[in-house]
């Protein structure tokens, strides 16, 4: 064999979501503590491979990403009739949490990236004990809206096209112009309506402002990451998130925008990497105070 | 400069249409034909039509077209929601071909100090 075969492996596990059975696409790679990353709207866990294949940082994380049901290669429940999507607080919450479950993770590290940075949000507030940390990229408790969404699907507009254009300029323009063509292609593979439904979450339903107070910083820590050129989640509106939360720890990221793990991985690997790398040894003083 | 872009031409060439691009306060008329502009004229001009709109201050042009621009100004659509720039009338024509309209605009960024 001579071609050269990333270590990712791509599975299929089967989680009960709302009372139905989903079969929920995911990839690893790497041993330790279990660190499971959410994509963005309309995208699916492809915008992770970089991460997922970094050798020191699967050296002591179990790195998994999984594709959202009506995204990537989770296809829609068997139930569904064609209705429009609509992703829910509740409904985000309870696959991440049936997912974790499925796979038997020991209170993982949750990363989320925009509609996945919102949610870890809702994750603090609502199940901090179950996870050993949770980092939020590009994530905030609202978001100005800047453009309407009903553009996104409708029959007379390209929805692969639209969706592309309208987030191109959520990417920071120093990052390599393959990854920048990358982190798009993924939008203009997105089902119709899925990231408009999406956003359904992140526009409509799942304002936080007045509930992120309620996050405990000790017992679960709180990383918030926003790239400087993301106009759509702001650094500003990560900003004001943090405060209003005690310990959360709050970093722009320079010369990066909405999509940091895909658009720019190596800019991105010199903010993440320091936070891993204090989650872990945060986890290891821990396991030892325990036992001492 | 768009002559110079065969790539956006042909992305273009499903698009016609009449639009003001520009500074706020004097746009210039642009006629597309097939992704190409054939005539840009210094506006109002008499009893033309157009379909939509999309004017900026001339310091969002500015730091629009810096070939390496600054956050907050580096994307059509930024300068909207920042109040630099208004985008009016029928929006169909733009937003079907979002991407072209923002790689049009930013020519000038590989011409620095240039115009569109």
């Amino acid at each position: 064999m001579t071609g050269a075969i990333e270590p990712i492996v791509g599975r299929y596990v089967h989680v009960a979501i709302g009372g139905e059975n989903h079969r929920i696409y995911f990839e690893e790679n790497g041993t330790g503590v279990p660190l499971v990353c959410l994509h963005t709207a309309g995208s699916d866990a492809r915008q992770w491979r970089y991460l997922l294949t970094d050798v020191e940082i699967a050296k002591h994380y179990r790195i998994i990403a999984f594709d959202m049901p009506w995204h990537g290669k989770s296809n829609p429940p068997e139930s569904w009739d064609g209705e429009e999507y609509r992703l829910t607080s509740a409904r985000y919450m309870e696959t991440i949490l049936a997912f974790c479950d499925a796979l038997e993770l020991d209170r993982p590290v949750v990363m989320g990236c925009s509609i996945g940075g919102r949610i870890v949000l809702n994750l603090a507030i609502e199940h901090a004990r179950k996870f050993r940390a949770l980092i939020g990229l590009e994530s905030a408790d609202f978001q100005t809206p800047w453009y309407d969404t009903s553009w996104l699907n409708r029959p007379d507009v390209h929805g692969g096209e639209v969706c592309a254009a309208l987030i191109s300029g959520l990417i920071a323009p120093q990052g390599p112009e393959a990854a920048r063509r990358e982190t798009l292609w993924s939008y203009k593979q997105s089902g119709p309506g899925i990231f408009k439904g999406d956003l359904y979450f992140y526009r409509v339903e799942g304002d936080l402002r007045g509930r992120v107070d309620a996050i405990d910083t000790s017992v679960c820590p709180l990383y918030l990451l926003t790239g400087e050129y993301d106009f759509s989640c702001t650094p500003e509106d990560t900003i004001r998130t943090g405060k209003a939360i005690k310990g959360a720890q709050v970093t722009t990221m320079e010369q990066l925008g909405h999509f940091p793990m895909s658009e720019n991985p190596a800019q991105f690997r010199r903010y993440i990497a320091p936070v891993l790398e204090q989650i872990r040894n945060h986890s290891t003083s821990a396991k030892q105070g325990v036992q001492s | 400069m768009l002559r110079a872009a065969p790539a956006l031409l042909q992305r273009g060439q499903r698009l016609t249409c009449e639009c003001l691009l520009g500074p706020l306060d004097h746009p210039f008329h642009v006629s597309i034909r097939e992704g190409a502009i054939v005539e840009l004229t210094s506006s109002p001009v008499l009893m033309r039509s157009w379909r939509f709109a999309y004017r900026a201050s001339p310091a969002a042009w500015a730091a629009y077209w810096q070939p390496m621009p600054q956050a907050g100004w580096h994307d059509l659509l930024v300068l909207t929601k920042r109040k630099e720039a208004v985008l009016e009338g029928d929006l169909h024509p733009f937003m079907t071909h979002l991407q072209y309209f923002k790689d049009l605009l930013a020519l000038p960024r590989s011409h620095a100090g240039g115009t569109p």
